[in-house]
């Protein structure tokens, strides 16, 4: 699957899960695209670097959220 | 004057130790008084509000921190952590509190310049509040706003020649001891290996995609000074592989009381004449020494390496001088399943700079894609192991089993063999077997 194709998928993925869920561990996209990690965290990479997708941390755990999904961008009064 | 009343919190001040609350308050009244007239980029008043908050929790019994939050500076996955209050509008000083962790320097050594430097920005830019260290050992700085955050990465990075440090689901900050630096028992150059493994490990310290926060410490020698083998998912401790050196004549010197025990340490208070026997034969837990007619003998076949006798005599006994490193993994702070100390994977490594430390990041990257891919979310590789066994972890490094890994002979009689672990496999010729066996 080319970058474009692997990219939409997750961006749909999450989409269509937005109402409920906004935070996503990276195993979860690593399962998305049906790679290994280290596979995986290259097209995820690539995702933030373009701003499509944002980290969110907790300070111990990492997760991954579209950018300006969730209640915590309007919340914490984010741009985006 | 005080901007919240702090009842609760000034009972703190009264134990006999000294008190957080008090370093706070001073800092409150410094940024008040600002006498070196520094233009504050955050609220004045975020200590004060920093204060009001804790004593608001202290009153109602739950915190008014939320969990978390979408900050960082670009491109990195962690060294910040977003600290929001719930309730902004009491302690607007306090309503972004972002913490920001900054690496420290290879065995903590500073030069003053540098930490005024720091001290200047963050009081600039932040609350000018630290902790100097956290746990991981790294430098955290207390309290800003998400405007500061990249204006402060710049400052670090272009200004200070300094990183930010890692948090979340990360390679954390490497973390090691002053080792040959200042210590003549340090079995490796513990900040070059800190240092090069830093280096090399840059995506996976600033880009999380680990199941949950992974630690390295460097020690080294096995007296552990940074606690690698208790605290690091993944310790490298110092050890060597030749002989205990022995200096017979400063053994002598120890015997005859011409030299003081343990660095003269516990001068103190006065403990009597010192007693080789009592004092270092009898400690050594697999009694391999002995003392007798005035010469020292060591079985070192039997030295497990506690560096007792070393720290007492430390003029009359060093390490070998073939240095090298043990390799412990899965130890880790008690969240889950209690606390759980390393164990032992790879009992010697040569600890070669001009391979580029390759024999090390042989055993370090098959874990991290064994962990990746077995391990649960917010699974550290302490719990994997235990999960899936140390027969799992061997396979994953392709490391064969050997004496090192056992603690205690076995209390369980069952051994599971795989078919390609038994000579000849499961299948057998069954006309020979009832030949030697009727049915």
């Amino acid at each position: 699957m080319e970058y474009e194709e692997q990219k939409q998928l997750i961006v749909d993925t999450l989409k269509k899960k937005e109402k409920t869920k906004s935070k996503w561990y990276f195993s979860d996209l690593a399962k998305i695209l049906d790679l290994k990690p280290r596979e995986a965290k290259k097209i995820v990479t690539k995702m933030v670097e373009e701003e499509v997708l944002v980290f969110w941390s907790s300070g111990s755990t990492s997760m991954y959220g579209l950018k300006g999904a969730g209640k915590q961008s309007a919340a914490e009064h984010e741009e985006g | 004057m005080a901007k919240n009343k702090t009842p609760l919190l000034d009972q703190l001040e009264s134990g006999p130790w000294p008190s957080f609350v008090s370093d706070m308050k001073q800092q409150a009244e410094a940024r008040a008084k600002n006498e070196n007239n520094v233009e504050y980029q955050i609220p004045v008043d975020v200590v004060d509000d920093l204060l009001g908050v804790l004593e608001l929790s202290y009153v109602d019994g739950e915190t008014h921190w939320k969990h978390g939050g979408i900050v960082g500076v670009f491109g990195y996955g962690g060294g910040v952590i977003g600290r929001y209050c719930d309730q902004p509008e009491m302690f607007p000083g306090v309503a972004h509190f972002h913490t920001m962790r900054v690496a420290q320097p290879g065995g903590k050594f500073y030069k003053t310049d540098y930490l005024r430097q720091l001290c200047d920005l963050w009081d600039f830019r932040g609350s000018g509040l630290t902790n100097m260290h956290g746990s991981t050992g790294d430098i955290i700085l207390l309290g800003t706003t998400t405007p500061q955050l990249e204006e402060i990465f710049f400052e670090l990075t272009h200004k200070m020649d300094q990183d930010l440090g890692g948090s979340g689901s990360n390679l954390r900050t490497p973390a090691d001891c002053i080792g040959q630096a200042r210590c003549e028992w340090a079995c490796y150059d513990t900040q070059d290996l800190c240092y090069q493994l830093t280096i090399d490990y840059q995506d996976e310290l600033h880009r999380p995609a680990f199941p949950y926060k992974f630690k390295f410490k460097f020690d080294g020698c096995p007296n552990c000074c940074v606690a690698s083998i208790a605290r690091a998912d993944m310790a490298f401790v110092g050890t060597w592989k030749d002989d205990i050196r022995i200096d017979q004549d400063a053994v002598k010197a120890y015997v005859e009381g011409d030299v003081k025990p343990n660095g003269n340490a516990h001068a103190g208070r006065d403990w009597g004449p010192f007693d080789i026997a009592k004092e270092v034969l009898d400690l050594c837990p697999t009694e391999c020494m002995r003392y007798e007619n005035g010469k020292l003998e060591i079985n070192n076949r039997e030295c497990v390496r506690c560096m007792h006798c070393i720290n007492v005599m430390p003029r009359a006994l060093r390490p070998g001088v073939h240095g090298g490193l043990s390799i412990l993994v899965g130890a880790k702070a008690p969240i889950l399943d209690g606390a759980q100390m390393g164990s032992l994977l790879i009992p010697f490594v040569e600890v070669n700079k001009e391979s580029g430390y390759e024999e090390i990041k042989n055993v370090i990257e098959p874990i991290w894609d064994w962990w990746m891919e077995e391990g649960k979310n917010r699974e550290r590789l302490g719990e994997l192991m235990k999960r899936k066994g140390f027969q799992a972890l061997l396979e994953a490094v392709g490391v064969d089993a050997m004496p090192q890994h056992v603690s205690e002979p076995r209390h369980n009689p069952y051994i599971f063999w795989k078919e390609e672990e038994v000579p000849g496999g499961f299948e057998m010729d069954i006309n020979a077997f009832r030949k030697r066996h009727l049915r």
